[in-house]
């Protein structure tokens, strides 16, 4: 058990959960780096089905009436994106550089990006809610189709089943992913703010009790570490040739109509040209 | 805790005859490795049964790390020179009388015998929360048990608390950061040299450990340059006894004079925080001024900015801006003046 958490000592002599294992770091780094060679390499040596070109000038012919850019992230998505990112990268720097044996006082980094990344997240709960299709990037029961449609598509086989609507499965199930390991760093994160010294609100270390404590910093160290393999996993998949269009989008807010109509489903992602001239995706 | 503190735990012993040899055990035991320099911290630790190493190195029979020479205008201290050799050390005296003062101050004469200037440095902190062996921040936890709001913390720190608030407790430290002295630490990959204010670190930076000494690394001699030698040094150790303690507060400095104004100034302020605090702020601010009483008050004001005192240690703020402005204006002149 010393493997995955580390233990201390009340001075009460009663046995508390102090950390998890920086063991679990290095494993979840190495995770991380081995789906990456694992998945480069089936990527290299695979069979997967690459779409003929003229299968989708073909697609690009029977809709002239769409516009060339589609719009796919607002700058209000993109900048909270961004932000986002930038925090949890210091975040991760913050928290396991030092531990690597790259010596600096990061606590006071820690937090702050901590409350950047809170903010970007409220934020993005709001405006994803009011202002986006809410349940766009959400997974259910719905996408089973969706899901063995894309596995097969891995495989090389040639599938017409369901294409993605605005997110692709991969960035859905992520999203999932995120959403569980980023909820559960920020609240335990928060929690833990009580008990180092910020200029917002007075020390409380007897908030919970010791043994509560160790709960609460082993669940930030759990999603510490697996967010460590899950970042990996985003940035590869960012950078590789076959999604950089994608991260493109993310950049510039747009897609073209030929990669528009070759990854989505237009019945699921709905592209509408409104009468003053622009073009709106409803996102 | 229902500790024997008379009978030493089970360990095996090295006498090393070399750095070499020491390093050399160093490497081959890791973690499990303890090196033992006079013993005056190491004793407490394992008698208590707090930290329990396998392997104890003993650096005692090491020749090359005892001793004073001269080197390039200033001296070399070998890290296993005891502080009574320091403190009787004529050119110690006469050169750099603040690190006799301050080593003089250590403790009581027996200890002095026995304790090693290396040792002075390099001891741990005595936050007794920490040293009776809970599971604090400092010793890998997750809480400060002196920084809650019912701790006894008369002792500890009021400056750059990051989670810990444990203070370093050398009476040599502040003194040699004053001379610009330099740590010569050696490892297997060889020798780096390291000026002694970042020979000290704060818990911001590494919440377990004092020093930058890294695991498998040994402090083998301090470097003193001429730099500061027959400065005016000034020096003052405040502490609830006059021997066999350790300091509330202490304070070191070493000035140059042009006629009544000052030139230059190194000031360093112990007891405070987790390291020795090398007041760089306060010493830019004298500059060029007049050594006055006006100075002073205005440069110990400036030097306890920020300070965060705990419950009970709110004394160490008026406490260490006198101890400042004694240090600037001196003591002798002004009252007679």
């Amino acid at each position: 058990m010393d493997y995955f958490l580390t233990w201390g000592h009340s001075p009460w002599g009663q046995q508390i959960l102090t950390h998890v294992s920086w063991n679990l770091l290095w494993a979840s780094l190495f995770a991380g780096v081995a789906f990456l060679v694992a998945h480069a390499s089936y990527m290299v040596l695979s069979a997967h089905r690459k779409r003929h070109p003229d299968e989708t000038d073909a697609m690009e012919a029977a809709r002239p009436d769409l516009p060339a850019r589609i719009p796919r992230h607002s700058a209000v998505a993109r900048a909270f994106h961004w932000v986002m990112a930038a925090s949890m990268l210091t975040l991760l720097s913050t928290a396991f550089l030092p531990i690597a044996g790259v010596k600096f006082a990061w606590v006071q980094w820690h937090w702050m990006a901590g409350l950047v990344l809170t903010t970007s997240i409220l934020f993005h709960v709001i405006h994803a809610s009011v202002w986006l299709d809410f349940w766009s990037i959400w997974v259910g029961p719905k996408d089973i189709p969706e899901l063995r449609a894309e596995i097969l598509r891995e495989l090389g086989h040639d599938v017409p089943g369901p294409k993605p609507g605005k997110y692709p499965l991969g960035n859905r199930l992520y999203h999932l992913a995120l959403v569980v390991v980023g909820l559960s760093v920020i609240a335990s994160g928060l929690t833990m703010m009580v008990r180092v010294r910020t200029p917002l609100f007075p020390r409380n270390p007897y908030l919970l009790s010791d043994s509560t404590w160790g709960v609460v910093y082993v669940s930030h160290g759990m999603a510490g570490v697996a967010l460590v393999g899950l970042v990996i996993a985003h940035v590869y998949f960012a950078v590789r040739p076959e999604k950089w269009w994608i991260t493109k989008g993310m950049i510039l807010g747009w897609i073209t109509r030929r990669q528009y109509l070759e990854h989505h489903d237009p019945q699921r992602w709905v592209v509408g040209q409104p009468s003053h001239g622009g073009t709106e995706a409803r996102s | 805790m229902a500790v024997i503190r008379d009978v030493m735990p089970a360990f095996e012993l090295f006498q090393p005859a070399s750095t070499a040899d020491a390093l050399s055990l160093l490497d081959r035991y890791g973690a499990d490795a303890w090196i033992f320099a006079g013993g005056l911290d190491s004793f407490d630790w394992l008698k208590d049964r707090i930290k329990r190493p396998r392997y104890v190195v003993d650096l005692g029979g090491i020749a090359e790390l005892k001793g004073i020479r001269e080197r390039d205008g200033g001296l070399d201290i070998g890290a296993m020179t005891t502080l009574t050799e320091v403190v009787s050390h004529p050119m110690v005296r006469d050169r750099y009388a603040i690190l006799t003062e301050a080593a003089e101050a250590a403790a009581s004469p027996q200890i002095r015998n026995q304790g090693t200037i290396g040792g002075n440095l390099s001891q741990d902190t005595r936050c007794w929360y920490y040293r009776a062996g809970w599971s604090c921040y400092r010793a890998g936890g997750n809480i400060c048990y002196a920084d809650t709001p019912d701790s006894i913390n008369r002792e500890h720190a009021i400056l750059e608390a990051d989670r810990c608030v444990a203070v370093n407790p050398s009476d040599t430290a502040p003194a040699l950061i004053v001379l610009g002295a330099s740590m010569v630490i050696r490892g297997t990959s060889g020798e780096r040299v390291v000026p002694a204010e970042n020979y000290f670190v704060g818990p911001g930076t590494d919440i377990t450990r004092m020093t930058a000494l890294q695991p498998g690394e040994l402090l083998t001699a301090i470097r003193i340059p001429g730099d500061w030698a027959g400065s005016n040094f000034y020096w003052e150790k405040v502490r609830d006894r006059q021997v066999w303690d350790f300091a509330l507060v202490s304070v070191a400095s070493a000035m140059t004079l042009s006629g009544t104004t000052i030139q230059n100034m190194r000031l360093v302020v112990n007891g405070v925080a987790a390291r020795p605090m090398r007041l760089a702020r306060v010493e830019q601010y004298v500059k060029g001024k007049p050594r006055n009483e006006a100075t002073a008050a205005a440069a110990g004001d400036l030097a306890v900015e920020g300070a965060q005192p705990l419950r009970f240690n709110a004394y160490k703020v008026p406490l260490m801006r006198n101890l400042v402005k004694r240090a600037i204006r001196g003591v002798e002149e002004w009252t007679t003046s």
